[in-house]
């Protein structure tokens, strides 16, 4: 194995990670100011996906497509935040579930009423495709490089978002005491409201950054969320810094694992057996990386500990 | 409204009457629903188990059901090949026999219980949700990569397998099978609920410090009540691959975990024949939407959503006098 | 001098800069109600936490029966013979009075994995819950659900529940709390009686009860103990009067 797939599959790995962070953060900051477990985020993420592809169909622009996931999703959050979520913050974990899994049937059959079932396709941009070649002389391709400095890009921004701006000193109070947030003047439904959609643009731009190199399709969003899930157990809920470190671990098990799980079975093993059991392995992974975190330290790795 | 013993056992008898008046009518597909119901409500009580007395919100009870789906596929993949199970140190011959296939379901969905309960009940609330719901997740990529019992494409059975002293191939007594086992197991929930067990599990729900306060352990009382629930779950995955002699991943799916917590919701959480009430009309809605319109789906999170509003005790609560432990 | 049922030794326990619990030293011996006065924030809640078991201490130890418990849940404590009973009722509201006394019972006998006798037909448990109920007044009051009953009624069954579980030492965090003049009298009472089956640690802020009760007291400031004697030394004790009682007495 040459040392040039391997740092491709590390790259692929990363990509995979900081798409994955885009869904966890905003599931992870919801928890953490609103106490809400959504199993709706994916749906943004589907939004987001099916908004560019539209767009994109429409005006040909990469950028415009863009900019319509962000609004779409963003809207879309910000009115369920308004019609269903809202009533929701004062209920237990089984109607938060049981609601937000009834706005994942009504988004995927509306979406698939709307679109169709059949898969959209988004292309990636001109300027981003094809292959650029690294230091060392490997070739990889662009627009997956481009994801990996966009997804740090939203990192920084919501760093400088949390620690630096007047929102973020109202979101960390909102995780700490809702009460001292509501003595401080402010008006904590338009502060909910905001932080919903944020977290929903978040995985809107996620789905339509990854539906270029993958299909635009309803049902696209929930395996995604199972893992920002997996992301967010391990990284410890309500931090946006476990949320970054999770997704990275996760997307570099993912894929490293199914790329060398077999090749290391293979060395003691007949080949075809070990890749099955290998690629069998390799699928559960993170699952097995989940719960030797859950052994070591239950409320994850930057959770607060009980 | 009226009591919910006599609600229950009026549930119980039109959920006999009508198939035996398809049987009579010779409607069959009739008999089929009816059946469905009966096995997808078996599902539902194994999670009102954990979820409805144990107070464990598990997102991942498709496992089980996939376990015992599986369980089935696999010894009656082997039985109707002729080929024997390798389970490494020594082989066995498959099976097509019933009552055999069931204690391997129950076994198998009791095993994965203990690791999964054990990993998962380190934690509480929300993190239980979704470490279940990864679970879930795990064994339905596992499925699909399984590729020696059919992979992504699932596995068929030709035939249904036999239960002693009955014909399963006529739907009306393969439906007696199911609806027995049905009773059966609620019988056995009902004198659980009131027996010391059940007392206690019930407290640790409500006020887990008061439990420890008595000397008693909450989570091993959960952790039992979650395995039971998990074996009750897995008994009617068995029942369903012989229903529609098939399995395939999909029965792992996260889908189908939310839609058994969706027939315990809407029949009213803890109530013991809520699961049966919810499975029942949920059946009825795909039957009768899904008649109208292909998109009934949205019209079901429509329900689901006013559910959540207006009828927290879900339908029994609506209809029975009692107060139930969760009203 | 008997050994004591119940010891800590230098139990500390800090909250970022606040010292809830500095450097207490205590004992319940045989046959006493000691009581554990101080004023609001004081850190009493902090130490009957730590004796019970839902916290654990920085530094020290706890000693039940002369057995090290330190380390160990509160579940173990409660086998061990410590009975607790909460500041803030902590019943099983949506069950019957009669349910939540054979909770105790039941916790006492150990006997939990039994999956199919109905409890409610099994005749020792019942006798000891409903005994329990009695000795509280209670027991006209047995199948209702708990959710019903009133404040102080709750506070009983939380006494009630105590005593199914026939411990070697009662934690009692206020249980006058909300009774009423009357209530708390015939609480008083009865506490009078208990203290000759085990010893009773009583945190309380009703100091007629107190001084009617204690056969020690110990006074709690900024989570050290500053004094501990009788109710006419801690009454003539002018540290106590000017830290706690001068604003009261």
């Amino acid at each position: 194995m040459s040392t040039v797939l391997i740092i491709e599959q590390i790259l692929n790995g990363l990509q995979f990670g900081v798409m994955l962070f885009l869904m966890a953060a905003g599931l992870t900051l919801i928890f953490g100011v609103m106490g809400l477990i959504n199993l709706a985020h994916g749906s943004f993420y589907m939004i987001g996906a099916f908004a560019a592809a539209a767009v994109a169909a429409l005006t040909g622009s990469f950028v415009l497509a863009l900019v319509a996931a962000l609004i779409a999703a963003a809207l879309a959050g910000a009115l369920v935040e308004m019609t269903v979520i809202r009533r929701l913050y004062a209920t237990d974990h089984l109607d938060q579930v049981l609601a937000t899994f009834a706005l994942i049937l009504v988004f995927s059959e509306g979406t698939r009423w709307i679109f169709g079932s059949f898969p959209l396709f988004l292309d990636i941009p001109e300027f981003l495709s094809g292959p650029i070649t690294l230091p060392g002389g490997i070739a990889y391709p662009l627009y997956r490089l481009a994801l990996i400095i966009v997804g740090l890009l939203v990192a920084v921004f919501l760093w400088a978002l949390i620690e630096k701006t007047r929102l973020g000193i109202q979101i960390r109070a909102g995780e700490n005491d809702r009460e001292m947030i509501a003595a401080l003047g402010v008006d904590i439904s338009r502060l909910y409201t905001m932080v919903f959609a944020l977290g929903a643009a978040l995985a809107g731009l996620a789905g339509a950054l990854v539906g270029a190199i993958q299909s635009v399709q309803v049902g696209m969003g929930e395996p995604v969320l199972i893992l920002a899930f997996v992301v967010i157990v391990i990284g410890g809920i309500g931090s946006i810094k476990g949320a970054f470190i999770g997704a990275l671990l996760v997307g570099l098990t993912d894929t490293l694992g199914g790329i060398f799980l077999p090749e290391v079975f293979k060395l003691f093993m007949e080949h075809s057996a070990a890749t099955t059991i290998g690629s069998s392995l390799a699928s559960m992974a993170i699952y097995i990386l989940m719960s030797a975190v859950l052994i070591l330290r239950p409320t994850g790795l930057f959770g607060a500990s009980q | 409204m009226m009591s919910e013993r006599y609600l229950n056992a009026g549930v119980l008898i039109a959920l006999l009457i009508v198939p035996i008046w398809a049987h009579l009518a010779d409607a069959p597909y009739t008999i089929t629903l009816a059946t469905r119901v009966a096995i997808l409500a078996l599902a539902a009580v194994g999670l009102n188990i954990a979820l409805g007395l144990g107070g464990l919100v598990s997102l991942g009870h498709a496992v089980f059901f996939g376990i015992g789906g599986y369980a089935m596929g696999v010894l009656a993949h082997h039985a109707q090949t002729y080929t024997a199970l390798d389970l490494g140190i020594f082989t066995v011959d498959g099976t097509k026999s019933m009552p055999i296939i069931w204690l391997v379901a129950v076994g198998t969905s009791a095993v994965a219980a203990v690791i999964i309960g054990a990993l998962s009940l380190r934690t509480s609330g929300v993190y239980f949700i979704m470490i279940t719901l990864a679970f879930g997740q795990m064994f339905y990529y596992f499925a699909i990569s399984w590729s020696t019992y059919g992979g992504e494409d699932g596995l068929s059975i030709y035939l249904r397998n036999d239960f002693p002293g009955l014909n399963t191939l006529i739907p009306i007594q393969f439906f007696a099978i199911c609806f027995a086992v049905l009773s059966l197991v609620l019988l056995l929930q009902a004198g659980v609920s009131r027996s010391a067990f059940g007392l206690a599990l019930n407290a640790a729900r409500q006020a887990p410090t008061r439990v420890e306060a008595v000397g008693l352990n909450p989570k091993r009382l959960q952790f039992v009540a979650f395995i039971l629930s998990a074996t009750i779950t897995g008994l009617a995955g068995a029942l369903f691959a012989d229903l529609n002699r098939f399995v395939s991943p999909s029965m792992f799916s996260w889908q189908f975990s939310g839609e058994i917590m969706v027939f315990v919701i809407l029949g009213g959480v803890g109530r013991l024949c809520g699961p049966v009430v919810g499975a029942a009309v949920f059946v009825l809605l795909e039957h009768v939407l899904g008649g109208l319109t292909e998109f009934w789906h949205i019209y079901l999170g429509l329900i689901l959503l006013i559910i959540v509003q207006f009828a927290r005790g879900g339908i029994v609560g609506l209809l029975a006098t009692d107060r139930g432990q969760h009203g | 001098m008997a050994d004591p049922i119940l010891e800590t030794r230098g139990l500390s326990k800090s909250f970022g800069a606040l010292k809830a619990s500095d450097d207490i030293s205590m004992t319940l011996k045989p046959g006493e109600i000691h009581a554990l006065i101080g004023p609001n924030g004081a850190g009493k809640s902090t130490l009957i936490q730590q004796i019970s078991g839902a916290l654990q201490p920085d530094a020290g130890t706890i000693a039940l029966m002369g057995q090290d418990v330190t380390g160990h849940s509160m579940q173990a404590r409660a086998k061990a013979g410590l009975a607790r009973t909460f500041q803030i009722s902590n019943l099983v509201m949506k069950d019957t009075v009669l349910q939540n006394v054979m909770l105790g019972a039941l916790g006492a006998s150990g006997r939990v994995w039994r999956f199919f006798s109905p409890i409610l037909s099994n005749q020792s448990l019942l006798d000891v819950a409903e005994h329990a109920l009695e000795r509280v007044g209670l027991h006209d009051h047995r199948d209702r659900r708990t959710d019903e009953l009133s404040h102080g009624q709750r506070r009983q069954l939380e006494v009630a529940i105590a005593l199914t579980l026939k411990p070697k030492a009662f934690v009692m965090d206020e249980p006058m709390a909300g009774l009423g003049a009357d209530g708390s009298k015939r609480l008083t009472g009865f506490l009078d009686t208990l203290r000759n089956e085990a010893p009773i640690l009583l945190v309380e802020h009703d100091m007629d009860a107190v001084f009617a009760l204690a056969d020690r007291i110990s006074v709690l400031v900024y989570g050290r103990i500053i004094a501990t004697g009788s109710v006419y030394d801690i009454r003539a004790n002018p540290d106590v009067r000017a830290a706690y009682l001068g604003d009261e007495a």
